[in-house]
């Protein structure tokens, strides 16, 4: 079975909400709708207090093309347009909309039936990324770089194929997995409009073999079009990574950087992503909501939830019975990469893919001994670099050194200090030395 | 509500240790040591202890009142292996005080004085070792012969068989039927130990599997230009603490490189290195030497062999 080459590590899967049905969550009485939802310049806000607003009205602007727009996931009357705390612990620009009713723009198809690429032979590829761009679409795997600029490559790149992220090789999180059992045929259908708007014909969804029931039925769904090919792979983390990922589905490595996924050849969107581009091209439904696993060992109801952006952290808990008495620790996203919460009355966004609940004696750090140089870091590294190595420059500031060893290759997967026996802090150091190294080289290039 | 706990991802743990990993390699030494208190009998039995307990003392001893540290570190495992480790190294007849000086040199200038744990330039037991073997070359050289079960420093001796010895038939070498040092001298009882190592992925393929090759093909080369004057490859193999040193003592963690890379071309040296030493050096046991010095060569190889860089590898086919 398919992986990629180098590194990785197999921590425990703990999908604890894999068999539970995606449901709706309940309109929350208030939603916050951060500006900054995506990487890139924030979007500005061009609501002001006391509009009315609908679902699907336009809350802010695209700041440029690395942007996207926001849009309002729930009726009622804006009574805040002010700095905001959000899942990032950072107070920034956010609309606050009190919710009344729910009333839903026209322009927007509720309605269930499938529309296949088919059904709308007068789409064209500049059409379709347009549509995409307006719709506000970012990665929705939880790197939520705005999907428009992936599909419009740089001069003199050409794009061979596309692969869908179907991986979901973060612990816990099942909400990728629900959406393939839930809505294959949406997700193909978002898949074959991504292949006509970069203009390929060869299309791959990468499924882990922990989900044998998705593998089936997507294949299942997918034996009508022949161009696209479902890959099952071996489960093994970071395979969610792009570069990963595109290595264990078509065995070709991006190059370091500054090199870029399309290198290869090959464009990577998440399944929620294809989900999210099917309903607003053929739905003309701009993102305003997404699937988000909610879960935890203490956690009574371990679920995965359709839930509107905006709604706060906590009524997400509360509908999946509460937050445990012994939690010690919340997280935005998976264990491996997500970022610990400050408080849960921040606003979920594009990017969340889970929220999970900690116990306390899950959610401390044991005590660091020293590095024994067993080089385990070395083997689990997905990117081939020496993380001990890494670690020990950043913490002794040798910042040409760090840059000489690489450091700006670091994909920040965590599999170093996962799988330390010494239990060293290894990436936060690494996360010191990369982000000042990325700082120097940029001052160098700017001179 | 109680405050949340923040801190950077990734937020789990693998549940590696370092006592798992320093006490899965005294689990790997288990049938190598029943191995030699079936040969040596007492004085395998006193041996042990005493390299045990010294290590262990001496490391308890130097931490908490020498350097001054507060935190106990006798308790990770690596002190009662670096004892196990020595006392393999050492003959069954040797006398306490002997035993207690190498457990002194080995803990106290082979590991505290680089800073302890994962410090130390020279593998701590070997260089134990070394420093018996240079200071005492009479006691540390007369193997007890196998099979008496009662005698410690009384113990008839002989010759180890790479010091001109009779050679033993290969089937005793593997099972240990000889006179050698405590862990040196049953194989296959190592072997075992070795593969457990690699099923709980406590150490990698590369460094043992380098050396013996290595030792092979140099020695079967040897062999195959002068069978009267050298060693057939597969005696070679099995005698002079190959195994041991092969398995145990080239692949600890803080004295071996870090990539696999370098830790062949440090396998490749090793194996050579030991050929080298045997057939012409003064002693007729080499893998200790080889191995120290290629303790000394770690921190250069780690300076260059680099593991392979994700996109290395395409990045040259397109040139």
């Amino acid at each position: 079975m398919k992986t990629f080459k180098i590194g990785g590590v197999h921590p425990e899967e703990n999908k604890l909400s894999a068999g539970s049905p995606i449901r709706e969550a309940q309109l929350p009485k208030q939603a916050v709708f951060s500006m900054f939802q995506h990487i890139g310049a924030p979007a500005n806000p061009v609501v002001k207090k006391g509009d009315e607003v609908k679902v699907g009205t336009l809350l802010g602007e695209a700041g440029g093309f690395v942007s996207a727009p926001v849009y309002s996931s729930v009726s009622g009357k804006v009574s805040k347009v002010d700095v905001a705390l959000d899942a990032s612990g950072l107070r920034r620009m956010a609309v606050t909309v009190d919710v009344e009713g729910d009333e839903w723009e026209e322009s927007i198809d509720r309605s269930e039936t499938l529309v296949k690429l088919a059904d709308r032979p007068e789409l064209d590829g500049k059409t379709i990324v347009d549509k995409i761009k307006s719709a506000g679409i970012v990665g929705m795997g939880g790197a939520t770089f705005p999907t428009h600029v992936k599909l419009c490559p740089p001069p003199g790149k050409v794009a061979e194929c596309v692969i869908v992220n179907a991986v979901e090789c973060e612990p816990y999180l099942t909400a990728d997995h629900r959406l393939m059992l839930e809505h294959p045929e949406e997700i193909l259908v978002g898949l074959q409009l991504v292949m006509k708007a970069v203009g390929v014909t060869k299309g791959y969804i990468g499924i882990e073999n922990n989900k044998p029931d998705a593998i089936k039925l997507m294949t299942e769904k997918a034996a009508q079009y022949p161009k696209i090919e479902v890959v099952p792979l071996k489960v093994k983390y970071p395979q969610g990574g792009e570069k990963q990922l595109i290595d264990a589905v078509i065995g070709r490595q991006v190059p370091a950087p500054p090199a870029l996924p399309i290198d290869t050849g090959a464009i990577v969107q998440n399944v929620g992503t294809c989900f999210a581009i099917y309903e607003a091209v053929m739905k003309n439904k701009p993102l305003i909501d997404r699937i988000i696993t909610v879960t935890g060992k203490s956690l009574m109801q371990p679920s995965n939830l359709k839930a509107r952006l905006g709604t706060p952290f906590s009524q997400l808990i509360d509908e999946c019975g509460g937050l445990p008495e012994d939690t010690g620790k919340v997280i935005g996203g998976g264990p491996m990469m997500g970022k610990a919460l400050l408080g849960l009355e921040v606003p979920m966004t594009k990017g969340s893919s889970g929220l999970l609940i900690m116990r306390q004696d899950e959610a401390k750090r044991a005590e660091t001994e020293p590095c024994i140089r067993c080089a385990k870091c070395v083997s689990a590294c997905p990117m081939g670099l020496e993380p001990y190595l890494l670690a020990k420059v950043s913490e002794l500031r040798d910042w040409d050194a760090a840059e000489h060893e690489d450091i700006p290759s670091c994909i920040e997967c965590g599999s170093c200090q996962f799988t330390c026996p010494s239990h060293r802090p290894l990436l936060d150091y690494i996360r010191l030395g990369k982000s000042t190294v990325m700082g120097i080289i940029r001052a160098r290039s700017a001179k | 509500m109680n405050k949340l706990i923040v801190s950077l991802s990734p937020h789990v743990h693998g549940k590696d240790s370092v006592r798992k990993n320093m006490y899965g390699v005294c689990i790997a030494l288990l049938p190598a040591m029943l191995a030699s208190f079936w040969f040596f009998g007492l004085g395998a039995a006193v041996v042990m202890l005493t390299s045990v307990v010294a290590c262990v003392f001496f490391e308890w001893f130097i931490s908490r009142f020498i350097m001054g540290r507060q935190r106990l570190t006798i308790l990770d495992g690596s002190a009662v292996l670096t004892g196990i480790l020595l006392a393999f190294n050492l003959p069954s007849n040797l006398p306490i005080w002997i035993i207690v000086l190498g457990a002194l040199f080995a803990i106290g200038v082979g590991k505290m004085t680089f800073g302890g744990l994962g410090q130390n330039i020279f593998n701590p037991a070997l260089a134990g070792r070394v420093f018996l073997l240079i200071s005492f070359p009479v006691q540390m050289t007369s193997w007890p012969v196998p099979g008496q079960l009662t005698a410690y420093t009384d113990a008839v001796t002989a010759a180890t068989p790479l010091g001109g010895g009779e050679i033993p038939a290969a089937t005793d070498l593997l099972f240990g039927q000889m006179g050698g040092s405590l862990g040196e001298v049953s194989a296959l009882a190592l072997l075992i130990g070795c593969a457990f190592m690699l099923w709980r992925k406590i150490i990698t393929w590369h460094i043992p599997v380098s050396i013996l090759g290595t030792v092979a093909v140099a020695s079967g080369l040897l062999w195959l230009a002068n069978p009267e004057q050298y060693m057939d490859p597969l005696t070679s193999l099995l005698t002079g603490g190959l195994v041991l040193g092969a398995c145990y003592m080239a692949t600890d963690y803080v004295t071996s490189p870090m990539s696999h890379k370098g830790q062949l071309i440090y396998g490749v040296s090793i194996g050579l290195l030991t050929v080298i030493i045997r057939n012409w050096g003064a002693y007729p046991e080499g893998m200790s030497f080889a191995i120290i010095i290629m303790n000394a060569f770690t921190p250069l190889i780690n300076n260059y062999c680099k593991p392979t860089r994700f996109g290395e590898v395409r990045k040259e086919a397109a040139k």
